[in-house]
């Protein structure tokens, strides 16, 4: 399913970036080139070409993993600035993730297992916040809060120190917080109205020891599926929380070289993007299928 | 014999009475009337968070239609000596960089947020609702097609591919429209084709079949208006979802044409001095925050209050 997806995707960028007004050659703001520079300059990245041919030296070069030099940096190659950028952005979406799953799934539990009390209102409320705030929203309330008037961190920006990644980490994971939260807590609802739940509270287990033994292990694992799609939605928050943030990841660069046409970019960034998406849904489906014996592959 | 009681208590009675005589069973079943659209409003009445959603989407659809009533000043006016100010008595939300008003320029931005709000998610049923509902009628090879772009379609980081659609496009509202129109259809067709889905081998539709009648007729007459309470959810939770993409292409700089005032535009621009002048981020990112929390909850009631098995 992987290259298929991926071929369509890099085919319909295509054709969106080649047949839309405007030039990579000649972006907004730049200072005019002669006719005879521009000339030089798509004969050099083979912007001359037929459409289609381009598009062939294209796939050729994908399959190689070379994307060329990027139109906007020019001296360094599209693998380069995404080889150094990437990881940073693997590393705040991680994060991110990881907030989310320990914080959503502990807020979805504690909702569960109040049903109705106060911290279920609490906990619901929490998610319905957290999944209707958009992340820059929630930066700029962040900031406000934790920066400017609890001076709990001392500032904003950078990726240097560990006291940098709290905030975008927080502003990133929050909406995923909030669906796993919301995932967890009728899930865990449904389990614990199932009849094994009874028998064992019939056989006189602890309150503690029927959720912890019995309800958990069952009410963990729709939760994962959600896993895959949650991948994806913390990738596209990142370029936002990073500009906000200014951290040094690949979805700054990917917004700028949106604006300048960098083609080789948007299309390295986009395939890198998708590939991500479609690996994580299957490993998701995998990880599924493996702990729910229920669920088996063909 | 008198079906409908003018007066509610006198209605409530007979509703209550238990019928002892096979007359006044007769007269009791039809005062008993309950029809899907009335019990859903009265279910949304009375969710209290539901109607605070609906309160708020109302008073902000307010500041947009009256929006050049309500605005002390015009949204481009430039006072040259109040510039970057914080919040006073002649500017209550203060001025930005350019001495514009913020007050103001809020509430024409409410403007630009409703209007996406509700024309894009107006697009996105032109283009889903058909969509889905063909591809789940006629199934085959139009199905397999179809669904096989909405695949990779989900593949696509959406909001990327929009931010995409912009940059090519060029800045403007007409634009927005088409962006999220391009790119939202997907969710919905996918419902709609799983609703048609279940719904087509009824025998309501065998029975229409039957009768002779054509494949749109069925699927105008017959299977949409049966899928109709699922589309209505999902088009209301559509709608934040639109003005969160408007706010988010105006905050890096691919959505709205300045000096049209957008809120998104507003916290994009002045989240870099947020430092010194955090009213100029803060009073914008409130608002988007707010309406789409408005939606959010008049949607969950909705939800709620139309698909009552939802509810233990």
């Amino acid at each position: 399913m992987i290259p298929p997806t991926l071929l369509a995707m890099s085919l319909i960028i295509f054709v969106v970036m080649h047949n839309t007004p405007g030039s990579p050659l000649q972006p907004e703001g730049a200072n005019p080139l002669s006719p005879e520079d521009l000339k030089n300059l798509a004969a050099a990245w083979g912007l001359d070409r037929p459409l289609h041919e381009q598009y062939v030296n294209f796939l050729v070069k994908a399959v190689q993993l070379d994307f060329g030099y990027s139109y906007s940096y020019r001296t360094s190659k599209v693998t380069e600035i995404i080889g150094r950028t990437f990881p940073v952005s693997l590393h705040l979406g991680t994060m991110a993730l990881l907030f989310a799953v320990v914080v959503g799934m502990t807020l979805g539990i504690l909702a569960a297992i109040n049903q109705n009390g106060p911290i279920d209102y609490f906990c619901t409320f929490t998610a319905m916040l957290g999944v209707a705030t958009p992340n820059f929203v929630l930066a700029v309330i962040l900031i406000i809060v934790f920066v400017m008037l609890l001076p709990v961190i001392p500032r904003t920006g950078g990726w240097d120190q560990p006291v940098d990644w709290i905030l975008p980490t927080i502003t990133l994971g929050l909406g995923p917080m909030a669906i796993i939260a919301r995932y967890t807590r009728s899930s865990m609802v449904d389990v614990i109205r199932s009849d094994y739940v009874r028998t064992a509270r019939a056989k006189g287990l602890t309150e503690g020891r029927v959720i912890l033994v019995h309800v958990l292990k069952n009410a963990l694992i729709p939760p994962v599926t959600i896993l895959g799609p949650l991948f994806a939605a913390v990738g596209t928050g990142s370029p936002f929380v990073e500009l906000i943030f200014r951290v040094p990841g690949m979805g700054r660069f990917f917004v700028q070289s949106l604006l300048a046409r960098d083609y080789p970019m948007i299309m390295a960034v986009f395939l890198l993007f998708g590939a991500f998406v479609v690996i994580m849904n299957l490993v998701v489906d995998l990880v599924y299928g493996f702990l729910d014996p229920r669920i088996r592959y063909d | 014999m008198q079906l409908f009681e003018a007066d509610p208590r006198a209605r409530l009675e007979r509703a209550l009475a238990v019928p002892t005589t096979p007359e006044e069973e007769l007269e009791w079943v039809p005062t008993r009337r309950a029809s899907l659209w009335g019990d859903a409003l009265r279910r949304l009445i009375r969710n209290r968070l539901a109607m605070f959603g609906l309160a708020v989407i109302l008073f902000f659809s307010f500041l947009a239609i009256f929006a050049p009533l309500l605005a002390p000043h015009d949204y481009a006016e430039q006072f040259w000596d109040h510039i970057a100010e914080y919040p006073s008595w002649q500017f209550p939300l203060g001025t930005d960089l350019n001495g514009r008003d913020m007050l103001s320029r809020m509430i024409y931005g409410a403007r630009v947020s409703m209007t996406v709000g509700l024309v894009a998610q107006f697009i996105v049923v032109l283009i889903g609702v058909p969509i889905g509902a063909i591809a789940g009628y006629y199934g085959g090879k139009v199905d397999t097609a179809i669904m096989r772009l909405v695949d990779i379609m989900y593949a696509f980081p959406t909001l990327l591919f929009v931010i995409l659609i912009m940059t090519m496009l060029g800045k403007g509202l007409f634009n927005i429209f088409i962006a999220i129109g391009l790119v939202g259809w997907v969710t919905l067709s996918r419902l709609v084709r799983a609703q048609i889905l279940s719904l087509r081998e009824k025998d309501f539709v065998k029975a229409a079949r039957t009768m002779g009648a054509s494949g749109g007729r069925i699927i105008l007459r017959h299977l949409l208006p049966n899928a109709l309470t699922p589309i209505i959810v999902a088009v209301t939770f559509g709608i934040p979802q639109a003005i969160f993409t408007e706010a988010a292409l105006s905050f890096i700089g691919v959505g709205i044409n300045p000096p049209t005032p957008s809120w998104g535009q507003m916290v994009g621009e002045y989240q870099q001095y947020i430092r010194s002048y955090w009213h100029m981020s803060l009073f914008p990112a409130l608002a988007i925050g707010l309406l789409m929390l408005a939606f959010t909850f008049f949607g969950d009631g909705l939800r709620d209050a139309l698909d009552p098995r939802m509810n233990e």
